[in-house]
């Protein structure tokens, strides 16, 4: 008997991880469809949207910046000292930052913040009949609510990554040549000679990459609430739901992360 | 005369237990067909089912003669053009003022000027007595005035078929009266079709052109408040019998 209930438990849980998967397709092909297709939404809807994804987080994103540059300034100043190889200090600190460190902590960093807030909003539009209540008025809730905000994600991502590597590559200076005494002319030549134009698509590409599965994951989370495993009713459910889109999405940039590197590598 | 919306033998269950038995149910145009029986029975999923938010087990849910399992997001979208619905908590947007709940159908499905859909909006809160309050929001009003704008958003674009789901429900009498007065006032200027899912008993029956009891899993039958409250139905009289019957034991105690 106990042997057939686990069986029946592992069972219901594979189909419940099946028919989720299947769903989060279908819903992102839904929205894609809504991006290209008529009617349009409104340009309104998504400079509304990038403003809440894209402006709000520019904070928190200077802010985690400048410090990631300063711990790569530290570390790689001490590292490279050792070789008295301190003239690449430039070229490490940028290609950390361009190629993995800015896309990733950014996306890391637009999870938490906009991510977040993405799967409550409509975790509590669907737990209280608004998606409901648009579906009745005809009014396409992939058009209407999901695709301003996959446009200003999409849009927002590489914008918030340029600024996470400028501000970081900043940060690296601050320590690097002005705390530590580094060459300031080898830091920015160093830079320049190494950073090339693959590297800066790669980490463009990863940060356009991260934008959608950010918000299709917590997008999806909220919009399919009310088919959460162990209940999505209520403030609790939404709750729930949230914390598993802003724990899956933060899972899925890292393992993403790999295996576009090893595609674009 | 053609039903606008048939429901044929359908059936639904959640988690094993079978909610929805083998339900038949006709709605037919200009009238107003009220669903009633007791809580968690399966009147609201009755109307999620003819909303398409909701996939019967088996069995046909036709509306304007189409079956909504057989046809497209497109064509589905289409046929909810023609519905207004009244949810039970009034499903109002939160974030939006009461001008934009009432505006968002009109800017979102006809391409009328700001001026043309400040004029509809406005016609439509007069209607409701609401005018005044375009710039509050959802959270700011009461229950009873949620459920006017709810109502006026259903209205705004002149549906055929209007849906109310529980709509005096949480309010006191007086309130519930005036939700009752609106619906009639509205429906006798606009003329709609109306589907009431309800339990208040037997003031409802005043609105009703059909009464539908639903129990067991099924619908007992669709009558005219007159012969509902008369049947011979043994479920129907016993249901009449408890919402309408005596308060106290006996005719003499009750006075």
């Amino acid at each position: 008997m106990t042997i057939l209930k686990l069986l029946d438990n592992v069972g219901s849980l594979g189909l419940y991880y099946v028919n989720q998967i299947g769903r989060m397709g279908i819903f992102l092909v839904l929205v894609c469809i809504n991006i290209v297709k008529p009617p349009y939404y409104k340009i309104s809807y998504v400079t509304k949207q990038i403003y809440l994804v894209g402006s709000l987080s520019i904070f928190v994103i200077v802010f985690t910046g400048i410090f990631t540059g300063m711990v790569l300034g530290l570390q790689g100043y001490n590292t490279l000292s050792k070789f008295g190889s301190m003239g690449f200090l430039g070229s490490a600190v940028a290609l950390s930052l361009i190629r993995e460190l800015g896309p990733v902590l950014t996306a890391l960093m637009v999870t938490g913040r906009a991510g977040s807030a993405i799967c409550a909003e409509i975790g509590i539009m669907r737990n209280s009949e608004q998606i409901d209540a648009l579906e009745c008025m005809a009014i396409d809730p992939h058009n209407y609510i999901m695709a301003p905000k996959f446009i200003a994600a999409i849009v927002s991502m590489p914008l918030l990554t340029a600024i996470f590597d400028v501000v970081g590559i900043f940060g690296g200076y601050l320590v690097g040549v002005v705390l530590l005494g580094a060459n300031e002319g080898a830091f920015f030549h160093s830079m320049y000679a190494d950073v090339d134009y693959s590297d800066i698509s790669m980490g463009f590409i990863k940060a356009l990459c991260f934008g959608l599965l950010v918000v299709w994951i917590c997008s999806a989370k909220g919009y399919f609430v009310h088919m959460e495993r162990k209940g999505g009713f209520g403030a609790e459910g939404v709750s729930r739901a949230t914390t598993n889109a802003v724990v899956l999405s933060s899972v899925a940039v890292l393992v993403f992360d790999y295996f576009i590197t090893a595609v674009l590598i | 005369m053609e039903p606008l919306i048939q429901l044929t033998d359908v059936r639904k269950s959640f988690g094993g237990q079978e909610v929805l038995k083998g339900v038949n149910l006709s709605v037919y145009e200009g009238k107003t067909t009220v669903i009633i029986g007791e809580s968690g029975k399966g009147k609201s999923l009755i109307l999620k089912h003819i909303l398409g938010l909701v996939k019967p087990d088996s069995g046909k849910v036709q509306v304007f003669g189409q079956d909504l399992n057989k046809i497209g997001r497109k064509a589905l979208k289409e046929i909810r053009s023609h519905f207004g619905v009244l949810f039970q908590n009034a499903a109002l947007f939160d974030s939006m003022t009461v001008f934009d709940n009432v505006a968002l159908p009109l800017r979102e499905r006809t391409k009328f000027s700001e001026r043309e859909i400040e004029k509809s909006v406005n016609e439509k809160l007069t209607l409701m007595d609401i005018e005044g309050s375009n710039e509050k929001y959802p959270a700011q009003l009461s229950g009873g005035m949620r459920k006017r704008v709810g109502l006026a958003r259903a209205l705004v674009l002149n549906p055929r078929i209007v849906f109310f789901d529980e709509p005096t429900t949480g309010l006191d009498v007086a309130k519930s009266n005036e939700i009752y007065r609106v619906f009639h006032r509205t429906q006798t200027k606009l003329g709609y079709t109306a589907v009431i899912v309800s339990h208040d008993v037997p003031k409802i029956f005043k609105l009703a052109d059909y009464v539908a009891l639903i129990h067991d899993g099924i619908v007992q039958e669709s009558l005219t408040p007159e012969d509902f409250q008369t049947s011979d139905n043994p479920v129907i009289r016993d249901f009449v019998e408890k919402t309408m019957g005596l308060i106290y034991e006996s005719e003499q105690v009750e006075g």
